[in-house]
C-alpha cells in the first residue's frame, strides 16, 4: 500500500468512525448513564433516515435546514417515548428493558412497512455536495462524505463541550456515576433523564440522515448497526462519551483497515478488537474501576 | 359378543373395499393437484416472493385453472428465508398437506434444504429461483428442477463479453463472502479468463456489511480496467451508488449479473446509467411471446412483471409438461420427468430446454441501464448450459 492510499484509507477510517460515534454517543448516554439496554437505538437510525428520505423532496437542497428540523422531529419523538414507555423502565431489570425495547423494535418496523412499504430508498445528497474532487492524485472523494466528516466532527466537539464544561454535562456525568446522589442533591431526575433521552435519540436521528445518502434508506438498517453500536459502548467503558469517541475511532479504524488488510477476518475483526481490549481492561477504555 | 362384533367388522370392511374399488378411478382423477408454495412472505425477498406466486397463478389461469385436465389446489408456507427453519417448514408441506409438487425458492440456502427434503421422500420439487450452483450440481435429483438459472450461468457471459467484446486485459471481483457471490465471481473469472483476460485480485465483505468505502479505495489505487461485482437488493443499491460516488464509474466500468440492476434502478438512478450486466430476461425483449406476458400480467396485477414472475411462469409451464404426460397421475414420476428433460418450454424469456441435471438451457442477454430500464443489447452467449459439475444423473 502506497501512502496516499494509506492516508485514503485513514481518511475512512475518520469518516466511519464519527459516523459511528453520533449512533454510539446516543446510546452510551441511554444505556451507560441512564441504565437503560436500549435495543431500539437502532430504530431511530433507522427512522433518522427515513426522515431524511421522506424530507428530501421538499428541503433536499437545504441539506442543513433538513437536518435541523429532523433533529427536532427526533427530540420530540425522543421526548413522547420516554413519556410514554422509556420512562417507566429505569427501576425494571435488563430482562423487561429488553423485552420492551424488542418490542418497540417490531412496532417501529411495522411502522415503516405500513407507511413507506419494503422497498429500499435512495436520497440524493444535495446538489452543492453531490461532486467529487481528486484526493492526493489517486482517486476521488465524494464532497457529501467531507460534508459528513465535518458535520460529525462539530457534534462530537459540541457532545465533549456540553459533557465536560456545563451545568447539564455535569448532572450527565454525576447521573452516570452515582444516580441516588444526585437525586439526593434535589435535582429533578425525571426531567434530567427525559432531556438526556431526547438527545440521544436526536443523535441517532441525526446519523441516520447523514448516513441515508451514503448508505441508502432500507429495512432493517437499524438492527445491522444495533451490534456495532453496543460494541463501540462496550470497548468504550460504558457511561462515557470521551470513551465511545476513542473507542469509534478505534473501531473505524480496525474495521477499515481489516476490510483490506485481513479480507478473511474482516466480519470479525472488530471483535476480536473488543475481546483484546476487555481481557486488558474489563471495565473498557474509558470505563470507571468499580 | 365377539363373533358378532368380527361379523360387523368383517362386514364394515368388505363395503369399505367395495366403495374403494368402486370409486378410486375415479375419484383419484378429480382430486385436484397439490401444489405447494414455499416462498418468502416476509423481509427483504417477499417483493420477489409474490411476483413468482402471480406468475405462477397466471399461468394455470391462462389453462382455465387447471393443468392436464385437474384442477390445482394451493398450499402455502412462509419459507422466511432462514436456512434454520428450511427443513422443518418444507415438512410442513411434504407431510402435513401431503402435496405433489413443491414450489420454491428464493434463498439459495434453504432451497438447498428443500431439496434435500424433496430427494429423500421424492416429491416434485421445482425451483424458481435461488441460483445456488448445487441444486443443479450435487443435490441434483430425478425429481429436481429449476425454471431459473445458477449463479454461474448468469455470471460466466459477463466475463465473456468484458473479455472479448469490451476489450478487457484485468479485472477486480467484490462481493459478499457468501455462497451466491463466490459462485457469480467464479463464473466471471472463468468466462473472462478463458477469453484472455486476467482476474488479478478479488475482494470480498461480509454479509450483509454494505460499508465498502475501504475497498472501492483498494480499486481506485489498483486501477483495473474493469470490476465486476456480485450484490443484490440493498446491497446491491449502496454498492453502485458508492461506486458513482468516489467517481469510479467515470474511469473503470462496473460489471455484473443482472441482480445488481433488477429490481433496484429506482434506488440507484443516475449511478446505475450505462451499465452493462447479463441475465436470462430483460424488460424489452420485443418478442411476441415476451409482449403478451407483459400485458397480461400488467393486466392481472396492475404491475410490471420481472425476472422472477417469468420465472415463476415458467415453474408452472413445466408442471404443465410433466403432468400432461402423466396423465394427470403424479405418481407416475419417471413420466414427468421424461416429458420435461424432452420439453421446450415457450418461455417469455424465450425458448429453453432442460440440461440433463433440470437447469435451463438458455440464451444470456447482454443488458444495458437506460433510465429506469434494463434494455436488450444482443445475446452475451447463445444456449448457454450450466456445466453442473458433481451432478450425477
Amino acid at each position: 500500500m502506497d501512502l496516499a492510499t494509506f492516508l485514503v484509507q485513514c481518511l475512512n477510517s475518520v469518516q466511519y468512525g464519527l459516523l459511528l460515534f453520533l449512533l454510539s454517543s446516543g446510546l452510551t448516554l441511554i444505556f451507560g448513564i441512564m441504565g437503560v439496554i436500549n435495543l431500539a437505538h437502532g430504530s431511530f437510525y433507522m427512522i433518522g433516515a427515513y426522515m431524511a428520505f421522506a424530507l428530501a423532496p421538499y428541503l433536499g437542497q437545504h441539506f442543513i435546514t433538513m437536518l435541523l428540523v429532523g433533529v427536532v422531529l427526533a427530540v420530540v419523538l425522543g421526548y413522547l417515548l420516554e413519556w410514554a414507555f422509556f420512562s417507566f423502565l429505569y427501576e425494571r431489570d435488563h430482562l423487561q428493558q429488553v423485552l420492551m425495547t424488542f418490542g418497540l423494535i417490531l412496532v417501529f418496523e411495522e411502522l415503516r412497512a405500513i407507511l413507506v412499504g419494503n422497498d429500499v430508498h435512495g436520497v440524493q445528497p444535495p446538489e452543492w455536495l453531490a461532486g467529487s474532487f481528486s484526493l492526493l492524485g489517486m482517486m476521488s472523494y465524494p464532497w457529501y462524505r467531507v460534508f459528513a466528516t465535518v458535520v460529525c466532527l462539530i457534534v462530537a466537539a459540541a457532545m465533549y463541550w456540553m459533557v465536560n464544561r456545563t451545568r447539564l454535562g455535569m448532572m450527565v456525568r454525576a447521573g452516570a456515576s452515582n444516580r441516588d446522589m444526585v437525586r439526593g442533591l434535589g435535582i429533578d431526575i425525571k426531567r434530567l433523564y427525559r432531556i438526556v433521552f431526547a438527545m440521544g435519540v436526536a443523535l441517532a436521528a441525526l446519523a441516520g440522515m447523514i448516513a441515508a445518502p451514503m448508505a441508502s434508506v432500507y429495512p432493517n438498517m437499524g438492527s445491522s448497526v444495533l451490534i456495532i453500536c453496543f460494541v463501540v459502548v462496550v470497548i468504550g467503558g460504558i457511561g462515557s462519551i470521551t470513551g465511545a469517541l476513542v473507542a469509534s475511532l478505534l473501531v473505524g479504524f480496525v474495521d477499515t483497515f481489516g476490510k483490506v488488510f485481513f479480507q478473511e477476518l474482516s466480519g470479525m475483526s472488530v471483535y476480536l478488537l473488543m475481546a483484546i481490549i476487555l481481557v486488558w481492561r474489563p471495565e473498557g477504555l474509558m470505563g470507571k474501576r468499580s | 359378543m365377539t363373533k358378532t362384533v368380527w361379523k360387523l367388522n368383517s362386514l364394515k370392511g368388505a363395503l369399505t373395499l367395495a366403495t374403494l374399488a368402486a370409486l378410486s378411478g375415479p375419484v383419484l382423477a378429480q382430486e385436484k393437484i397439490k401444489v405447494g408454495f414455499m416462498l418468502p412472505a416476509s423481509g427483504t425477498f417477499a417483493a420477489l416472493g409474490v411476483a413468482i406466486e402471480n406468475g405462477f397463478r397466471m399461468y394455470v389461469g391462462e389453462q382455465g385453472g387447471k393443468l392436464a385436465g385437474r384442477e390445482i389446489e394451493y398450499f402455502k408456507v412462509d419459507d422466511e428465508s432462514d436456512p434454520a427453519r428450511a427443513t422443518d417448514n418444507v415438512n410442513r408441506l411434504i407431510k402435513r398437506d401431503k402435496v405433489d409438487v413443491i414450489v420454491g425458492t428464493v434463498h439459495s440456502g434453504v432451497a438447498m434444504a428443500m431439496a434435500r427434503a424433496a430427494k429423500e421422500s421424492n416429491t416434485i420439487l421445482i425451483v424458481p429461483n435461488a441460483g445456488a450452483d448445487a441444486v443443479t450440481g450435487p443435490m441434483c435429483g430425478p425429481t429436481i428442477f429449476r425454471s431459473s438459472f445458477s449463479n454461474w450461468q448468469t455470471a460466466y457471459p459477463m466475463g465473456v463479453v468484458a473479455a472479448k467484446q469490451e476489450n478487457k486485459k484485468n479485472a477486480m471481483t467484490i462481493t459478499w463472502k457468501y455462497a451466491a457471490g463466490e459462485e457469480a465471481v467464479a463464473g466471471f473469472k472463468e468466462g473472462f479468463e478463458k477469453n484472455g483476460g486476467k482476474v488479478h485480485k478479488q475482494l470480498t465483505l461480509p454479509f450483509p456489511n454494505v460499508e465498502f468505502q475501504a475497498l472501492l479505495t483498494e480499486i481506485a489505487a489498483a486501477k483495473p480496467d474493469a470490476v465486476f461485482a456480485f450484490f443484490a437488493g440493498a446491497g446491491a443499491v449502496k454498492f453502485v451508488k458508492d461506486y458513482h460516488a468516489a467517481g469510479l464509474s467515470k474511469t473503470i466500468p462496473l460489471y455484473g449479473p443482472g441482480f445488481l440492476t433488477d429490481g433496484t434502478l429506482d434506488a440507484q438512478g443516475e449511478a446505475a446509467q450505462g451499465m452493462l450486466t447479463t441475465l436470462h430476461y430483460a424488460d424489452e425483449l420485443g418478442t411476441e411471446r415476451d409482449k403478451v406476458f407483459r400485458t397480461n400480467y400488467a393486466k392481472s396485477y396492475k404491475l410490471m412483471p420481472d425476472v422472477y414472475a417469468v420465472q415463476g411462469y415458467d415453474a408452472a409451464q413445466m408442471l404443465a409438461v410433466g403432468l400432461k404426460a402423466a396423465g394427470g397421475d403424479v405418481s407416475k414420476k419417471d413420466v414427468f420427468r421424461a416429458a420435461v428433460e424432452k420439453a421446450t418450454i415457450a418461455s417469455p424469456r424465450g425458448d429453453f430446454t432442460l440440461s440433463k441435471a433440470h437447469n435451463p438451457v438458455q440464451d444470456i442477454y447482454l443488458r444495458k441501464v437506460e433510465g429506469k430500464e434494463n434494455k436488450k443489447l444482443g445475446v452475451a452467449v447463445k444456449g448457454l448450459a450450466d456445466p453442473a459439475r458433481g451432478c450425477k444423473l
